[in-house]
């Protein structure tokens, strides 16, 4: 595939998942009972619909100029980061507890996107010690200063 | 103090909650955000927006009025935080500061970067309490006017806050507009107030609908942490120019002796505040452009010239002020900042408007007081910490990424102690980034999001009074103010598109010149 086709098929892709979700806003506002608590989601959802459609149409039709895609290095770069901040929120946080998981989010991602070079163990030790340092703050902010009581489970 | 105050004179009101931003807490948070938005301003990637999102949380556990002086000191000091690594490092910390970087960095290469950087701060200040005296004295006379607002009214105020800046603050109309259809379709996510129906609740996190603080975190956060993760692994490759030595007084003097700079850029950026959707970047633009073009030393400018730096700053820090006055008085905030400002005013249970003015005068004053003071305080200490706000700005973006999703996390999951927002949080944020690269923006999703409830409460009892007087057309579709507002919706959008059109046009033509 071309590299100019690329963000050409991309807003296809985002403009037709967008226009799909508000298809199926105005789909539920317009079936859904009572009525009168979907008034405003209809109204909502009319403009919503004709918007999305346009703006598919335009991506079709190649008038899209607003927007750049994402390129595949953005991507590579990207999707590591990702996955560990959504393995974080979504399970980590929750079965190994807020602050540990927070931790090990923490060095992770500082370690996979810190240009210093992996092969030094003074890279390391500076790591560990910014993600103390950042543990320290992030405990005392939420844990002692605003009283919040996080998921603790297996560790804290 | 404001114990035992009797109303006089309404445009002295402020005056009677001067004293209560010395309290010890007041002024300890108005001093904490002063230096903490300086240092988070001058952070390249950490915008105002996002650095006054990641507070909301904090400000919950605080009194209303502590909350908003802390969340009113970091809009203001982000913004004028954001010249120091435009002048230091030529990265603007916000998108207000890019005009800053034309002459300031140049001054700074010059070995002029101490004297760059008081200007910045002296026009800030400046600037900063003409366009707060002018918040001062605009918003009881406009809160007043809004007394005579019926439903139909309000909902077309709520409807043209999100259309302006939908239209005005996106690179591409239509997609503005969707971001804010998208916002309020997502407001209406929840058990409907009137019916009890439940509405669009596809996920039990979904329950109690949409929290705005979750939503405003995800949305302004989560996105730049993307972004950063987006660039990989790289060094901040920025020099930090060193300081040298310079007199204040001699900057003061400098600053009397260039009165147009100072003028042009606070009037400019006084006007551009006012208007709903327009940012700090536009005037501080607009503002050196005209300098610019008014000043017999026209050739110096770019060049490292002190009234390019004078204007832009004076600008983009008097449309801090202005800016609130549309949200204080009719609840249509005129930057995405006063949008998220917006969302800390109404998770305390407060409505702008004359809700905020005649039930809440003490936290309406004080915390448009403690904005008056935070510009001096922003001046004084901006020129003690610009130099560590300059290291700070080399941190690596890997250990800022980590740390804003960090916050993001434990912030959303303190509001209401629910894992539910933080699964909103990311999940929104995660959307958002993705759907910015494709021309949708935050600004108006999250203007739709706020004003969505506004938007449908007024038009749900619009539709009733209709029902038994004119019928829905006659009374959402006649009358004078209905008209105006009406008018004004399609005004902003005809002239956004307008706008568009002669941009591509012009680009276009750049293309073809080569």
């Amino acid at each position: 595939m071309s590299t100019s086709s690329l963000p050409r098929l991309q807003h296809v892709c985002a403009s037709g998942l967008v226009a799909a979700v508000g298809v199926w806003v105005a789909w539920i506002s317009y079936t859904q009972q009572p009525s009168e608590a979907f008034l405003f989601p209809r109204l909502i959802s009319t403009v919503f619909v004709v918007l999305a459609l346009w703006t598919f149409f335009k991506a079709l039709l190649g008038w899209t100029k607003v927007g750049h895609g994402l390129g595949t290095h953005e991507m590579a770069n990207l999707l590591p980061g990702l996955v560990i901040a959504l393995v974080y929120v979504f399970w980590a946080a929750k079965a190994l507890g807020f602050y540990t998981a927070g931790a090990i989010a923490f060095f992770i991602l500082l370690s996979l996107y810190d240009p210093a070079p992996h092969r030094e163990v003074r890279t390391w030790v500076r790591r560990a010690i910014i993600t103390a340092i950042y543990l320290a703050v992030m405990y005392g902010l939420f844990a002692k200063l605003l009283k919040v009581y996080t998921p603790r489970e297996i560790l804290f | 103090m404001s114990i035992g105050y009797e109303r006089r004179d309404i445009d002295l009101e402020f005056l009677y909650y001067f004293g209560d931003v010395f309290s010890p807490v007041s002024f300890g948070l108005l001093l904490l955000g002063t230096i903490g938005g300086l240092l988070l301003g001058a952070t390249p990637g950490l915008s105002p927006t996002m650095a006054v999102a990641l507070l909301i949380p904090f400000t919950f556990h605080l009194q209303p009025v502590q909350g908003l002086i802390l969340l009113g000191a970091a809009y203001t000091s982000t913004v004028a935080g954001g010249a120091v690594s435009a002048i230091l490092l030529k990265i603007p910390g916000a998108p207000a500061n890019i005009a800053t970087t034309l002459d300031g960095h140049t001054m700074a290469k010059q070995g002029k970067g101490a004297r760059a950087l008081q200007l910045s701060f002296l026009a800030s200040a400046v600037g900063g309490v003409i366009g707060v005296l002018l918040l001062i004295f605009l918003t009881p006379v406009l809160s007043q006017w809004a007394l005579a607002f019926g439903p139909s009214h309000l909902f077309w105020l709520a409807i043209l806050g999100v259309t302006v800046i939908g239209s005005l603050d996106s690179a591409s109309v239509v997609k503005g507009l969707l971001s804010g259809c998208i916002g309020l379709w997502l407001a209406t996510i929840g058990f409907d107030d009137i019916m009890g129906a439940q509405r669009f609740i596809f996920h039990p996190a979904l329950g109690g609908g949409i929290n705005i603080i979750a939503a405003l975190i995800g949305l302004f956060a989560i996105p730049q942490v993307l972004t950063m993760f987006a660039k990989g692994r790289t060094s901040s490759a920025a020099e930090v120019i060193e300081v040298e030595k310079h007199s204040i007084k001699d900057a003061i003097r400098e600053l009397v002796r260039r009165p147009r700079a100072l003028t042009i850029g606070t009037v400019t950026g006084s006007f551009i505040g006012l208007i709903p959707g327009v940012g700090g970047q536009i005037a501080g633009l607009v503002a050196y452009d005209q300098t610019k073009k008014f000043s017999p030393e026209r050739e110096k400018f770019g060049k490292g010239h002190s009234e390019g730096v004078i204007a832009a700053e004076a600008a983009n820090n008097a449309m801090v002020g202005p800016s609130l006055v549309p949200l204080l008085t009719l609840s249509i905030p005129g930057s995405p900042t006063a949008a998220v400002l917006l969302g800390g005013l109404l998770i305390h249970g407060i409505f702008p408007g004359t809700d905020l003015f005649d039930n809440h005068p003490d936290v309406a004053w004080t915390f448009i007081n403690s904005m008056l003071i935070g510009q001096v305080l922003m001046c004084i200490f901006g020129l003690y910490v610009a130099g560590l706000a300059a290291r700070i700005a080399q941190v690596p973006q890997s250990v800022m990424a980590a740390v804003v999703l960090g916050l993001a996390v434990f912030g959303s999951y303190s509001v209401q102690s629910s894992m539910g927002d933080v699964y909103v949080m990311v999940t929104l944020g995660v959307i958002m980034y993705f759907l910015e690269r494709f021309g949708f923006s935050a600004a108006p999703l999250v203007l739709g999001l706020i004003l969505g409830p506004i938007a449908e409460a007024n038009f749900i009892q619009g539709s009733m009074i209709a029902g038994a007087t004119d019928g829905l057309g006659a009374y959402f579709l006649t009358g004078t103010l209905n008209i105006v507002l009406i008018a004004v919706v399609i005004a902003s959008i005809l002239y956004s598109v307008w706008m568009e059109l002669r941009t591509r046009r012009y680009i276009s033509k750049e293309e073809i010149m080569g």
